[in-house]
This record gives C-alpha cells, sequence and structure tokens, in this order.
C-alpha cells in the first residue's frame, strides 16, 4: 500500500453556527458567533464574514465580549480553553488553559478579572452533572495561561447556556435545572431554591427552558417547555415570591431575551414567530411571523436596534426594530439527513442537496456561502413538531442545468402516499429555476431512483424513474397538442417492467443511447431510442446496489455493486462480466470528466475509498480510513481551473474534486498538498488587499499608493524625491478630468503628503541644482555673458560692501549664490589648467 | 420573514371540449329566439332571395317568418289537414306545400288563396320541390309513387312507380331541369331522370331514408336515415363514401353550411352535429331541448332555425361584430385601463429618489382564515366555493393536521352542507383520495349522534349507498380490465425474452 502523504482530508465548511446564542459587538457592527471549531465574525450590515477567529482544537461552546474591554472576546471550548481575542483585527490575545470540557461561559462587569464556566462536575467527566465554577483569571503577560483556580458557584446546573444569567449587572445569578428555579445573590452569598410542582394536567410540562433578567428591575423571566413564560418577583425572600404567567406559545419556549432598557421582553420557539411583549403590559404583544424556522437563540444589540435570531436550520436573521428583516447569514442547511443525492449544479458550479424542509439548498463550495433555497413544495410550513411535511426526496440536473427533476413525498400512516414529480426549467432572466411541469402520482409507490440523460447533443432532454412499484419510467419534454397552451410540458414516453420485480437504480449511458435500470439482481440494458430491452447482465446472488456507466475510454464498460459485497464490471460489446472483486461498496460513483471511478467500501466501521479505472486492474489511489461510519453521498465537483499536478497518485484530483459527507454530516473534501500552497497563498493575498474594494478609484488611487510606497522606499535609498510638478499623483490630480476624482477630503491629504515631503532640506538643495541649470543654459545662449557676468559680481560686491547692514532681498541672495557657483566653476577651471 | 404562501388549487386536466376556430364559430350566435307553433315542426325552408324570409311547415299551417321578426310575417292556412314540405321557388316568388289529404298546393307568396291545386296522389304528400327550369313540381307520397306536374297548365307529367315503401325525401337538382333524386321507406335513394321512364340510378341506404342533400356541385349525396349519414358519389355510379354514426337516435335533417365546408345534421336525439365536409369528423355540437325533425341555415350562416317535436322553433342568429365584442367585455366588468396605470407610466426624474412599496399579496378569504389558524371557518368559506378550491383546502387542513378539528364541533346544518359536498364529489377520481381520509373523519367523529336528525341519517345513507354503487363499479372495471388482458396477451406475437447472457454460466462455472 503507498503511502500518500500529500492527499489529505480536510474539513469543509458547512459547520453550524447556531449552536451557541451570537452576540453583538457593543457598536452592533459585528455578530460574533461560535462557527466548529472557530469563532466567525460577521458585519452586520452586510452579512460577509470578517474574521475567522480559529485556535480551538473542539467545538467552541461559547463567545462572550469581555465586559472591561468591548473589543475583545472570551471564546470557551470544549478542548477545555479560554481564549481572548482581539476580533476587530482577528488576533489571540491569550489562552486560558482550564482543563475540563467547558459547555457555556459567563461574566458581569460587576466581577472583574473573573470568569463563570459551566464544567461537568468535577468527580468524573462523563457525568450528566455539571456546575458552574468561578475562575479567577491570572494576570500575566504570557500568551498561554493555565487557570486552574476554580472555586465552585452553583451545583447542579444545566448544561444549556439559555438555563443560567446574570442579574442586575451581576448583583445576582439565576440558573435553572427541570423543575427548579436557582437565584444565587454574590453579596449575601445565599441561594434561594424555588422548585415547581410538575403539572399533573394533561399536556402540561413545567420544565424550565430558558431564563432570561430583567436589566433595571427585580424580575426574572423563564420559559417552559408547554410554552408558558413566568415572570418572577420578589424572589429575594424565600417564601413571598410571587410570578405571573404568559402563555402564547404553542410549544416549548427556547429562548427569551429582554431588551436593553427593559421595556421589552422577546421569546421565540420552534413556532418561528419572534414575539415582543411590552414589559409590565404583557397583553400587548408585537409578532413577527414566518421567520424560516425554529428560532433558537434571541440576542439584542446593546444599543436596541437590532434584533437577532438563531434558527434551527443553521440561519442567523437580524432584525431591524422588530419590524424588517435586514440580514439574514444562512450557513450550510443540515436536516437530519440528505434524502437527495449530492449533486452540482452545472451553472453556477454549486453544490446542491436538500436543506430546510421543502426546499433545496444551492451551496457555493468555493465562498463556503448558501446561495440560495429553492422552494419545491411551495406550501406553507407548518412549524410543529410531529407533522408529516413534504420532504424533497430526489433531485436531478441535465447536463446542462436547463432542468431540474424533483420529487417530493409525504407518507402518512393510514393514508396514501403523496408524491409529486416537478420539472423546473431555467429561466435565463430571473436567473432562477422556474416550475414547467408537475407531475402529481407519477408512481403509486417511491420512486427509488432517477436519472437525466447525460447525452450532451440529444434535441430531446429524457428522465428515467424506478419506483417500488416494479415499474420505471421515462418522461420526455414535448410541445403541446393544443397550441393555446404556453409552452412544452413533460409526459410519460414509456413504462416498463421486468417480471414483476422491483427496479432499485437506473443510469444513462454516457451518449443516451442505453439505459440500463437493474432490477434486484438483474441488470436490463434498454434502447431509449426503441424502448427495446436489448440484454439483461446478472451476476446472481445479491441485489444491485448502484450502477454506472464508464465514460469517454471506458464508455463500454457497466459497473455494478451488489448486496453480497461484490464489484463487477460488465463489458456492454461481448455482454459478459469483464472482472469483479469482492468488496462491501457502499457508494460507487464516476468522476463526469474523466474515466475515474470512486468506491466507498465501508469496512469494521470505517469507509475506505478507491478510486480507478474500469479499463485498468490497480486502483489509481486507495485510502483506508478516510473517516468512521458509512459514507452514502459523495459527489465530483468539476474545479474551475485545472490542476497540473504530475503526481501520480494525484492525477485523479486534476479535473475535479471530491467531497463527501459523513455519517454525522460533516461536509470533506481531498485536497493535495500543491493545492494547499496555493490556497495559503492566495488567502494572504487576500488579506492584504482585502483593505480596499477594487472600485475603479480603487484601480486608479490604489497603483498611486502602490507607487508612492516604492517612490518612499526608493527616496529613502537616494535621498530624493521628485519634486512636486513631477509627483505622479499630482499630475494625475491635474490631468484626470474633475468629476472622476474622489472627494478632495480624500485627495488632500495624499497633496499636503506630497507637498510635505518637496519642503524638506533636500528641496533647497534642488532649486539649487534646478538654477544651477537654468544658469547655464544661459551661458551657453549668449557668449558675452561671460564677461557681463563679472561686472554683476563686482557690483554685487560692491552692493554688498556697501550695504551690509540690511538684509539681502531673496532675489538678491539668490543673484549673489548663483554667481559664487560660477565663481567655483571658474576656479576649478583655473586650477585644472 | 417570508409571506404567506397561499394553499396550492391543483391544476386538474381539463375534460370536455377544446376550444378550436369552429367551436369559436359556432358559439358565437345570440341566445336562441323561442317560438311555439300548434305542432310538430316538419320543415322549414329559406326564400333564396332576399331578406330571407323563411317558411315553417306546423301541423296545418304554413307560417313564413321574417329574418328578424318574431310574429310571422305571413300565414298559409288553407290546408284541410297537416300540411308538410313548405318550398319556395328559387325566385323566391311562389310557394308550394304538400298536404295529408294528398293535395298539393302552390301559393303566391304575396297571396292568400292557392293558386294551383295538384291533384292525383292518393295518400299524403310528404315531399315536394320545384325543378330548376322553376316550371315544374315533384312530389313524393306514401302512395310509393313520385310525380311531376306542370305549373302553367297544372297537369301531371310523369308517374314513377318505383319504390315500395311511403316516400319521405326528395331532391331536384339545381344544375339540371329532369334530374331529381328520391329517397324512401324502402331503404333505396333513387335518381331519376325525366327523360326516362324508368330510375337510373339505385342506392341502397339500409335504413328508411330521412332526408337528402345534394353538394352545390351536385356530385356527391347525402342522406340520412336510421342512426347513419352516408354520403353517396354520383359521378362514380353511385358509390358510397363515408357512413356517418354520430348520433344515437334516427337522423332527421340534414343542411349545409354556406360555403359548403360543414354538414349540418339534425336528429331524434335532440342533437345538432356538425361535420367537416373535408374528413367527415364532428367538430361542434349543438344540444336542443326536445327532439329535432328539421333544420335550416340562413344564408351566410346567419341564423340556425330548428323545429322540435314539441312545436317550438328556435331561432338562434348570429352575433354581430360588436355585439360579441361587447358581450365578452360586459361579462367580465373590470376597471378601466386608466386605473391599471395609473402612476404606473410615471418615469422617475434623475434626482428623485425611488421608495420601493412592497406588493401586497392578495390573499382568497379561506387563505385567510388559514394564515390565522381559523381552519373550521377556512372549511365553510372552501365549502362555498368550486369543488376543486375545497378539495386543495381539504388537502391542506389534512397537511396541517387540523382536518379533524374543522371537521368537528358542527351542528346539524353544517354538517348536512359536508355531507352534501361528500355525496357530489367523494366518486370523483381526481378527488376520492382526499374525500376518502375526510369521510373517514366524519364518521369517527360524529358516530355518536347518527340517529338524532333524520337529515343527516338520510344523506349517510345516501353516501354508502353511492360507495356501495361505485365499488361495484370498480369491481365490473376490474374484471373488463382483466378480460382485456387476456386478450391482449393472446394476440400478442409471444418474444423470446433474451437468453441470459454467458455470465451466468461463466459465474457458475
Amino acid at each position: 500500500m503507498v503511502e500518500h502523504g500529500e492527499i489529505r482530508v480536510v474539513h469543509r465548511g458547512g459547520s453550524k453556527l447556531t449552536s451557541r446564542d451570537p452576540v453583538f459587538s457593543s457598536d452592533s457592527r459585528f455578530l460574533l458567533c461560535a462557527s466548529g471549531e472557530c469563532v466567525k465574525v460577521f458585519s452586520t450590515s452586510t452579512e460577509e464574514c470578517i474574521h475567522d477567529l480559529r485556535g480551538h482544537t473542539e467545538l467552541v461552546t461559547g463567545v462572550l465580549l469581555r465586559p472591561s474591554n468591548h473589543l475583545q472576546v472570551y471564546s470557551c471550548s470544549a478542548d477545555g480553553t479560554v481564549r481572548l481575542w482581539d476580533f476587530t483585527d482577528g488576533i489571540l490575545i491569550k489562552t486560558y488553559v482550564i482543563g475540563y470540557p467547558i459547555y457555556s461561559i459567563y461574566a458581569s462587569a460587576n466581577h472583574e478579572g473573573v470568569i463563570f464556566l459551566v464544567t461537568p462536575a468535577q468527580s468524573d467527566k462523563r457525568s450528566e452533572m455539571f456546575q458552574l465554577v468561578a475562575v479567577q483569571l491570572p494576570q500575566s503577560g504570557d500568551q498561554l495561561v493555565e487557570a486552574r483556580e476554580l472555586s465552585a458557584v452553583l451545583s447542579d446546573v444545566s448544561s444549556n447556556p439559555a438555563a443560567i444569567v446574570f442579574g442586575r449587572g451581576g448583583e445576582y445569578i439565576a440558573s435553572a435545572n427541570g423543575l427548579q428555579l436557582e437565584v444565587y445573590f454574590f453579596k449575601k452569598q445565599k441561594a434561594y431554591r424555588f422548585p415547581l410542582k410538575e403539572d399533573n394536567k394533561k399536556g402540561g410540562k413545567n420544565t424550565f427552558m430558558c431564563v432570561a433578567c430583567h436589566p433595571k428591575d427585580d424580575c426574572i423571566a423563564t420559559g417552559h417547555e408547554d410554552g408558558k413564560i413566568r415572570l418572577w418577583r420578589n424572589f429575594n425572600h424565600k417564601k413571598e415570591y410571587t410570578y405571573s404567567t404568559l402563555h402564547w406559545h404553542h410549544s416549548a419556549v427556547s429562548s427569551l431575551c429582554f431588551t436593553p432598557e427593559g421595556t421589552n421582553l422577546l421569546s421565540g420557539g420552534i413556532e418561528s414567530v419572534l414575539v415582543q411583549w411590552r414589559y409590565n403590559q404583557e397583553s400587548q404583544r408585537d409578532f413577527l411571523p414566518r421567520l424560516g424556522a425554529a428560532i433558537t437563540h434571541i440576542a439584542v444589540s446593546p444599543d436596541g436596534a437590532l434584533f437577532c435570531t438563531s434558527h434551527s436550520d443553521n440561519k442567523i436573521t437580524i432584525i431591524q426594530s422588530c419590524v424588517k428583516v435586514s440580514a439574514v447569514i444562512q450557513g450550510l442547511v443540515k436536516g437530519e439527513s440528505v434524502r437527495t443525492d449530492l449533486m452540482m449544479d452545472p451553472r453556477s458550479k454549486s453544490l446542491v442537496l436538500n436543506g430546510k424542509p421543502g426546499h433545496l439548498q444551492f451551496y457555493s463550495l468555493q465562498r463556503d456561502k448558501l446561495l440560495y433555497n429553492l422552494d419545491i413544495v411551495q406550501q406553507e410550513y407548518i412549524h410543529e413538531s410531529g407533522l408529516q411535511q413534504f420532504e424533497v426526496v430526489k433531485a436531478a440536473f441535465n447536463a446542462s442545468g436547463n432542468w431540474l427533476a424533483t420529487v417530493e413525498e409525504r407518507k402518512q400512516k393510514a393514508a396514501e402516499l403523496e408524491l409529486n414529480l416537478k420539472l423546473w426549467a431555467y429561466d435565463e432572466q430571473t436567473q432562477s429555476f422556474v416550475l414547467n411541469t408537475t407531475i402529481s402520482a407519477p408512481h403509486e409507490a417511491q420512486i427509488t431512483a432517477m436519472c437525466f440523460c447525460h447525452a450532451a447533443d440529444s434535441q430531446t432532454t429524457m428522465l428515467a424513474s424506478t419506483s417500488k412499484d416494479g415499474h420505471f419510467k421515462a418522461w420526455q419534454l414535448a410541445a403541446q397538442a393544443h397550441t393555446e397552451d404556453e409552452g412544452p410540458s413533460w409526459s410519460c414516453d414509456f413504462v416498463g417492467a421486468y417480471h414483476d420485480l422491483v427496479p432499485e437504480c437506473c443510469c444513462f449511458s454516457a451518449d443516451g443511447s442505453l439505459l440500463a435500470v437493474s432490477f434486484q439482481e438483474v441488470v436490463t440494458v434498454w434502447s431509449p431510442a426503441s424502448w427495446e430491452l436489448l440484454t439483461t447482465l446478472s451476476q446472481p446472488p445479491g441485489a444491485i446496489r448502484d450502477l454506472c456507466f464508464g465514460r469517454l475510454s471506458c464508455s463500454k464498460y457497466l459497473l455494478g455493486t451488489s448486496a453480497n459485497n461484490l464489484l463487477c464490471c460488465w463489458n456492454l460489446l461481448t455482454c459478459s462480466l469483464e472482472w469483479s472483486t469482492s468488496m462491501d461498496v457502499s457508494l460507487l460513483l464516476a468522476d463526469p470528466l474523466s474515466e475515474n471511478m470512486a468506491a466507498f467500501c465501508c469496512q469494521a466501521g470505517c469507509t475506505d475509498l478507491f478510486v480507478f479505472k474500469p479499463s485498468e486492474p490497480r486502483p489509481l489511489f486507495s485510502r483506508k480510513e478516510v473517516c468512521s461510519g458509512k459514507v452514502t453521498r459523495a459527489v465530483f465537483a468539476p474545479r474551475e481551473e485545472m490542476l497540473e499536478s504530475c503526481e501520480e497518485s494525484s492525477q485523479w484530483l486534476n479535473h475535479s474534486q471530491l467531497y463527501f459527507l459523513t455519517q454525522y454530516m460533516d461536509l470533506m473534501t481531498f485536497t493535495t498538498k500543491a493545492e494547499e500552497d496555493r490556497l495559503m497563498a492566495s488567502s494572504k493575498q487576500l488579506v492584504i488587499d482585502d483593505s480596499v474594494a477594487m472600485t475603479p478609484f480603487y484601480l486608479l488611487l490604489g497603483k498611486h499608493r502602490q507607487q508612492e510606497n516604492q517612490d518612499s522606499l526608493g527616496g529613502m535609498s537616494a535621498e530624493r524625491t521628485p519634486l512636486p510638478q513631477g509627483s505622479v499623483a499630482i499630475r494625475e490630480l491635474l490631468q484626470t478630468p474633475a468629476h472622476v476624482l474622489p472627494s478632495t477630503s480624500y485627495l488632500c491629504s495624499m497633496f499636503v503628503q506630497s507637498l510635505l515631503i518637496s519642503v524638506t532640506d533636500t528641496r533647497e538643495e534642488n532649486k539649487h541644482t534646478e538654477e544651477e541649470m537654468e544658469s547655464e543654459k544661459e551661458e551657453e545662449d549668449s557668449e558675452g555673458e561671460m564677461e557681463s557676468s563679472t561686472r554683476p559680481k563686482e557690483s554685487l560686491e560692491s552692493e554688498a560692501t556697501e550695504s551690509a547692514a540690511p538684509a539681502l532681498t531673496k532675489a538678491q541672495a539668490r543673484e549673489l549664490r548663483r554667481v559664487k557657483k560660477l565663481d567655483h566653476s571658474w576656479l576649478a577651471g583655473l586650477l585644472d589648467s | 420573514m417570508a409571506s404567506f404562501k397561499p394553499t396550492k388549487i391543483q391544476v386538474y386536466p381539463k375534460l370536455g371540449e377544446k376550444v378550436t376556430q369552429d367551436t369559436l364559430y359556432w358559439k358565437n350566435y345570440k341566445a336562441p329566439v323561442q317560438i311555439k307553433e300548434f305542432g310538430a315542426i316538419t320543415n322549414i325552408d329559406f326564400s333564396p332571395v332576399a331578406p330571407h324570409n323563411f317558411a315553417v311547415t306546423a301541423f296545418t299551417r304554413v307560417h313564413i317568418y321574417g329574418p328578424f321578426s318574431q310574429e310571422p310575417v305571413k300565414t298559409f292556412t288553407r290546408f284541410k289537414d297537416t300540411a308538410y314540405s313548405g318550398r319556395f321557388r328559387s325566385d323566391g316568388q311562389l310557394f308550394v306545400a304538400g298536404c295529408e289529404d294528398s293535395v298539393v298546393r302552390l301559393f303566391d307568396v304575396s297571396g292568400k288563396v292557392a293558386l294551383r291545386m295538384f291533384k292525383g296522389h292518393t295518400k299524403a304528400v310528404h315531399v315536394t320541390d320545384f325543378t330548376s327550369d322553376r316550371y315544374q313540381i315533384l312530389t313524393g307520397s306514401d302512395d310509393y309513387t313520385c310525380r311531376l306536374w306542370d305549373i302553367p297548365n297544372a297537369t301531371e307529367l310523369t308517374t314513377y312507380q318505383e319504390h315500395t315503401d311511403y316516400i319521405r325525401c326528395g331532391v331536384t337538382s339545381k344544375l339540371n331541369r329532369d334530374l331529381f333524386i328520391t329517397g324512401s321507406y324502402d331503404h333505396t335513394l333513387k335518381v331519376f331522370d325525366a327523360r326516362a321512364d324508368k330510375s337510373v340510378m339505385t342506392m341502397d341506404h339500409g335504413q328508411p331514408v330521412e332526408s337528402l342533400l345534394l353538394y352545390p356541385s351536385e356530385g356527391l349525396l347525402i342522406s340520412a336515415g336510421g342512426r347513419y349519414v352516408k354520403v353517396w358519389d354520383l359521378l362514380k355510379g353511385g358509390q358510397p363514401l363515408v357512413s356517418l354514426k354520430n348520433h344515437h337516435k334516427t337522423v332527421t335533417c340534414l343542411c349545409l353550411s354556406s360555403n359548403g365546408q360543414r354538414l349540418l345534421s339534425a336528429s331524434l336525439d335532440r342533437h345538432v352535429k356538425v361535420y367537416n365536409t373535408t374528413n367527415y369528423k364532428v367538430v361542434h355540437n349543438f344540444d336542443y331541448a326536445a327532439s329535432i325533425l328539421s333544420l335550416a341555415l340562413a344564408p351566410d350562416d346567419e341564423s340556425i332555425v330548428v323545429g322540435m317535436t314539441n312545436g317550438i322553433l328556435s331561432i338562434k342568429h348570429r352575433k354581430s361584430l360588436e355585439e360579441s365584442k361587447e358581450i365578452s367585455g360586459q361579462q367580465k366588468r373590470r376597471p378601466s385601463y386608466r386605473v391599471f396605470v395609473k402612476g404606473k407610466n410615471y418615469v422617475p426624474k434623475q434626482d428623485d429618489y425611488l421608495v420601493s412599496k412592497p406588493v401586497k399579496q392578495h390573499l382568497a378569504k379561506y387563505d385567510k382564515q388559514l394564515k390565522k389558524f381559523n381552519v373550521s371557518k377556512a372549511l365553510d368559506t372552501a365549502l362555498e366555493r368550486k369543488p376543486e378550491i375545497t378539495v386543495a383546502v381539504i388537502k391542506e387542513l389534512d397537511r396541517r393536521g387540523t382536518l379533524k378539528n374543522a371537521l368537528a364541533g358542527r351542528d346539524e346544518q353544517g354538517l348536512s352542507h359536508l355531507l352534501n359536498f361528500l355525496i357530489g364529489n367523494m366518486v370523483d377520481p381526481r378527488f376520492a383520495p382526499v374525500l376518502v381520509t375526510a369521510a373517514d373523519m366524519i364518521l369517527d367523529i360524529y358516530q355518536s349522534v347518527i340517529g338524532q336528525s333524520p337529515v343527516v341519517d338520510r344523506q349517510l345513507l345516501r353516501l354508502q349507498e353511492l360507495l356501495e354503487r361505485e365499488i361495484d363499479y370498480q369491481q365490473d372495471l376490474v374484471e373488463v380490465l382483466g378480460m382485456l388482458d387476456t386478450m391482449f396477451a393472446s394476440s400478442l406475437p409471444r418474444k423470446e425474452v433474451p437468453s441470459l447472457p454467458q455470465t451466468v454460466e461463466l459465474s457458475l462455472s
């Protein structure tokens, strides 16, 4: 086995943005959120990610602005460290090693230099018990600081970060766990516990979900699993506490938040409605409905102008004063499972998979950004748990990206399966897909596979679908019979079956002349032109799992994997088995741009990857233990520019890149060393260029700046700067039309700078040389000058002697200097002679 | 904040007729004018000259109507018994009609008293016509004879006694004064030449012949009898060209449209069918209230006049151009053009600040109620709409998991409303999958109150009956399907399934 050191499996984007609540910077220009192993800094106005604070080695579990310095931020992670960052520049300032996995972080202005962390109860790290500890952060200049002095504040707290909160600037801390609310007063060093009775009414669940404290009043709001919000008051007495109940949510309240002035209380839950309650006038509520998915966290900017809600579909919405959604930061949506295959949109070169319920998401791999969600189901989504919704289960693009076929299904118990096959045409004008045909109930049972004919030159587009009802159908685009109707639409062209067996997968050959459909153990090959059954291939026993035609030079091969761990390759010219090998292939896919095929094999809980050509016996590349668990979704993404790799083992990555989804829904890819280097270089370059956007003004002025930089460098060495008139900036300034110039305030500094350089003493020297040259010219012009030049000298000398007391006028002084110079040259000439 | 997505109303494939050029043409008539006559209207004939009055023969009278009047402009009443076959001469001056009393009467259109009476037939005369030279009259009678009469002398010229049953239709050639064709209940059509003493051509229609029609070119002859309309090629010696069977009762009358492109046939099955004369396909269909005995088209298809057995004369006039436009405009009374373009055509000036206004989403009433989660109200609203919409809303409620809530808690009236809808639409294959679930739920919910309201009980029984009948139908259909399958299977040539390739043997060996 050859070791391929240069090809690495790397994690590629799409980590969860909404695991912890996001934090606004104090000027509310930035939003910080924990995303996987890093903290991302987003701009609240442009939605762009400005910095990635990387350093943690495990999941980041909390982000917190440092109370004493609002330009610094703490982040805690399950790796047992707390890191302090300068988020405006993206610099790691300090690392505090705590030594225990941390689940959340809190701090308040009252407690200088102390942070509060939730860690597992110290007895054993794996227990379900958590405690809140205070950590005194040591003052030390080192980068890496050990902070092992932990003092427990509260024991038995919830690991949910929303269940602990500081009240009134840090006077007390409230923690909710299970059916108990605990308030700890720091001054009195005393904790009060307020247990709730388990509600015995039907459906009543009193469990605490989240806690929020009023910033001014002594009031704690708690959210409960049954959708109630309780406002607790007078809780500094054990007995005389009171609470009032607000009820609007029909299921659990997942997040609560007071606005900074305490005038409003925000709450959210699975209904995906942001509810704004007026404090002390609770009957008045404002709603912001249909935010897209269940609300998991709510945050408010320090000035109260911006709200921000995190949603379960990996989205952060920024809302302006509870009326308008101003920005949406959307990550890769990860459902419980990817039911569609991973696909590449041939037009936008983006990864396509199902995301939000009833949607397909288009995700740009290059930019790690969700481009858009395409609404497939086009129905109002009801945010209620336990409701059977329409799900997009299959999708396919044709080769040019003009057509998209989707299948949505909804299965209710005791009701018929609802299936819809939809065909979407790409609309150039709107640059998106437009519904062309809806076929309701295309099959009587679930569709097992669907594929487009990928022939580039075929006039008609064809789609094949196989279903558990024992049929496969071919769909074709046909013009309408009646001219009154709009355009062409899709209709069924052929229905095929084979011995009442259930078809599992189908595949068109690269030129579209063959359709292979596998019926359990048998592979049938059909001609789409005449719908004749050409041949059947079988390799008993074991049902066929995957079918794939070879491409380019290997197009005579048909590959299939079977349930009894066989990978078979048939030669279609001889209709015989070319070779077969025994391996448990969980996924087989072909690179659309080369002959290569990739096979993911599942072995002992790990997945191995083999890349091979059907015509060659040796694999091009193999890698053991790519990841743990089974890989069932992968895709070859065509590269934008071909990689020039001469290494034999990494040649298969030249045309396209292989992306795959692991069991835990992580998107991974393979990269080569060269590519990584290039990526690093480009990212560095990006950092430099990042400061100014590429605008015409930048092109105009940025050039000057660079030139200036060079000039100044050159000037340093040569101790000589060009004259003001000669400065490129000035010349450009004078020559470019006034209306294309940037504002004068911007140009002014440059102009002044250029002047400043010429004012230094070098300038005088320059002047000398200039005048010298002028005078020399004069000399050359007239021969009589030589004699006459002596006269002014004498007269000047006489003048100088005459009026020694009065200061020389400038002109006179200049004259004098010139004469002196002249004298020197003369003398020099005499000396030489 | 995404906007509310309205309920999706499924578009079902349109059943019924397609809109073609023909449907547009033949639908472009006004609502019919109906005039009650004294008896069954046996014949309608348009005057060949303007203003194209038409003679309607009904019972013992012949009324002549003007093109737009609803009162007869003239009436001939001097018949002793039922009159038949009132016809105009080609100059529109003279008028002839047969009678049950076997006397044929000739009238001046402007006069009242018969100018001539042709006596000779022994039984009722059902067929009269002028020859093309205008001086002779052809008559056909129930005494199996057809005769030619001279008008000036009122004398009988020739008698042909070749038919063996009643002669009920006949037509004279417009090009040759000696040629005429008769059709009889003895199933034959005979072509006579007055110069010969025998029929020159005989064709067998196969049914008692009710009506005859010659093409303007007179190369083709159309005959109607029984349920058949047949076309004969006279130039090929009476060869049958086409046999049409589009009516399910006896075809009584034939008529050509003014340009000769369309053929109309009227039948006792109360339909008038319009055929394309190039391919003889039915292109349009008119329905009438009673069995049709006579049909005539005004020149230029300006009006369709139909006489029925119940004595009702139905006249449909063609809409004028303005009218057809006006009517369609009236049907959809919309705000004027100005309202729509108001402010839209304002072009912003260069330094204007544009404030984009969100487009207001218009929602149907049931959608508004669904948006507010008022499920019962939404269902009530939808029940008043088209069944497609109702079913879509029921489906949407089912998807939301609130169909049970929407169906429950109804009083007798509400429940019977719901059951009515189910009875009406339950067996529609388009709606059945959704409505079966709803019906199940209704039965579950209202199980306990069965027997309390006679209205609801009756409706439930009807529903049960309906379902039982539907199950029977389905069973029958499955049987038929099975029969068809066996038939197809036996008729298909047995094709060898391609034998499994060598791979099997290879892998086994």
